[in-house]
Formats: structure tokens, C-alpha cells, sequence
């Protein structure tokens, strides 16, 4: 299962780090808190959180997640888009609610497994 | 091998450079990628409480063939009681901070967690300084 698959599948809006698309995912982790992210996501995770500073791509890029999605149609900050581009780790939008969202995306990661 | 880098205290902008470059070095030494990701995470938290809580700081990195010790100093406020700032959930944060997502009290504890051994020392209005060291084998 890569990004793209994930694209497609939800309907997510492509914000930025288009070039990152065909990263590997291999699960998931919901959380705002940054510390809490640092600690229990892991590589190839999908980050599902409504925060949209450029620090979200730090963590992004420390942990070498596949690609963050922000919720409630949330967009990323110009710096932190402008990272996303450059590391090539997309950021992706959806309309709907965190529960909502990973949910979903819960089913079809492991359907994919 | 030894290496130092800046941390500006208030800059949440540049939080993670330094831990970002000590990261691009161990993956070019070939070190382990679960030690280089458990160092990551300690290092990143030791920076971002620089910027989130002191003035200004610095990273010192010294690579050896068997371990990385790191120490991470800076000019601030201090820790008047480490054994409760070591607890999780405990933060001074301001409101601004904790509503980017920061100030969760688990930057300590991620520390210890991903850290082989874990010094702090700290002078209230002065500075604190927090060694990390992680072995290689
Ligand atoms: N470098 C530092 N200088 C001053 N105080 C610090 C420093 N690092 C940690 N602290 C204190 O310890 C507390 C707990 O730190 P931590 O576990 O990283 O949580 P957080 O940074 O989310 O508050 C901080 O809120 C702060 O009061
Ligand atoms: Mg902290």
C-alpha cells in the first residue's frame, strides 16, 4: 500500500510533497501531541492530526513517516508546505474527523496487509 | 569524531536541525537504524526543551566507535526539581505552546526511554545541561 493508494481510496486533497507518493505505508498513528507522535508513530506510518505548523514536518522528517493527513480540511502553513516539497513527504487534506478518517484508513491499511 | 551545533531558545521554526543533522551523520556511519531512531527521538526532545525553555543552548556530539554521547546545554530557568519535571504530564508550557502541540510533559520521559543512560543537571537561573548516551552494540 503506498500514499497514492490512500489518495484514492479517501478522496484526499494533495497539498504538497506530490513527489512523495509512492512511499511504502505500513500503518498509522493519530495524536496532536507532538511529543506523543516522537514517541509511538513510527517509519512508514500515515499521522493523522490537525496540527499544521511547519514543526510537523520536523517530526515528519525525523521519523521518516510516509505522510501526514490533516483533518476538517485543515491546509498546511506556507513554510511547512514548503518542506513537505522539498523532504517529498506529502501532506494530504481531508474534510472529515479524525475518528472519522482513521477509521477508514485503519480498514484499508490492514485490508492491505 | 565531535561536532556542536546551535539551538535557539523561542525559535519553534528551527526546532529539530540539529537532531536532523546528527541523524543525516549516523545514517552515513552505517550505525544501526533502530539505535539511530531511539537516538533521534532523545535528541529531538533535548532540542525542542531548549527552544521551548531556555534562552539559547547548544548540541555537542561525540561519535565513538561503540557510542554517541550527546549533551545538550543551555542558558535558562533551570529545573528546581528534576524528579518532578522527569514525571510525565508535568509541564511549565506556556498555553501558546501546548496549543502547537508541545508541552505535553512527555519530552523527559521519551528521553529516558530511548536513552542507554540519561544525566540532567540544572542551576535555576542559570542553565541545564542533559547528557544522552547511546551504545552502538
Ligand atoms: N532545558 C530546560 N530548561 C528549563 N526547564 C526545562 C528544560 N527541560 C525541561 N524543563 C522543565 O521540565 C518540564 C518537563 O519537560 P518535558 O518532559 O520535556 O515536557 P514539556 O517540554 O512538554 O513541558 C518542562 O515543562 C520544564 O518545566
Ligand atoms: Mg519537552
Amino acid at each position: 500500500m503506498i500514499v497514492q493508494d490512500i489518495v484514492e481510496k479517501l478522496g484526499l486533497k494533495v497539498c504538497s510533497g506530490a513527489n512523495g507518493l509512492n512511499r511504502e505505508i505500513e500503518g498509522g498513528y493519530t495524536s496532536d501531541l507532538l511529543s506523543d507522535v516522537m514517541g509511538n508513530a513510527d517509519e512508514n506510518h500515515v499521522w493523522v492530526t490537525l496540527q499544521t505548523h511547519k514543526n510537523i514536518m520536523a517530526i515528519a522528517s525525523l521519523k521518516e513517516l510516509a505522510a501526514i493527513v490533516l483533518v476538517k480540511g485543515y491546509e498546511p502553513e506556507a513554510d511547512t508546505l514548503e518542506q513537505s516539497n522539498e523532504e517529498g513527504i506529502p501532506i494530504l487534506s481531508s474534510e472529515e474527523e479524525a475518528f472519522e478518517l482513521t477509521g477508514k484508513l485503519y480498514e484499508i491499511i490492514n485490508q492491505a496487509k | 569524531m565531535e561536532f556542536k551545533f546551535a539551538i535557539e531558545g523561542g525559535n519553534f521554526s528551527k526546532a529539530g536541525s540539529a537532531s536532523s543533522e546528527v541523524k543525516k551523520i549516523l545514517k552515513q556511519l552505517n550505525v544501526n537504524p533502530k539505535i539511530i531512531k531511539r537516538t533521534v527521538v532523545s535528541l529531538y526532545e533535548a532540542e525542542v526543551n531548549v527552544v521551548a525553555h531556555a534562552f539559547e543552548g547548544c548540541m555537542n556530539v561525540d561519535i565513538d566507535t561503540d557510542k554517541i554521547i550527546v549533551k545538550i546545554e543551555d542558558k535558562g530557568p533551570g529545573i528546581p526539581d528534576i524528579d518532578q519535571a522527569m514525571q510525565e504530564g508535568y509541564s511549565t508550557a506556556t498555553p501558546q505552546v501546548r496549543e502547537m502541540g508541545f508541552g505535553a510533559g512527555m519530552g523527559l520521559p521519551n528521553i529516558k526511554r530511548n536513552s542507554d543512560q540519561m544525566n540532567i543537571t540544572s542551576k535555576v537561573d542559570v542553565g541545564t545541561e542533559v547528557e544522552i548516551i547511546n551504545y552502538f552494540g
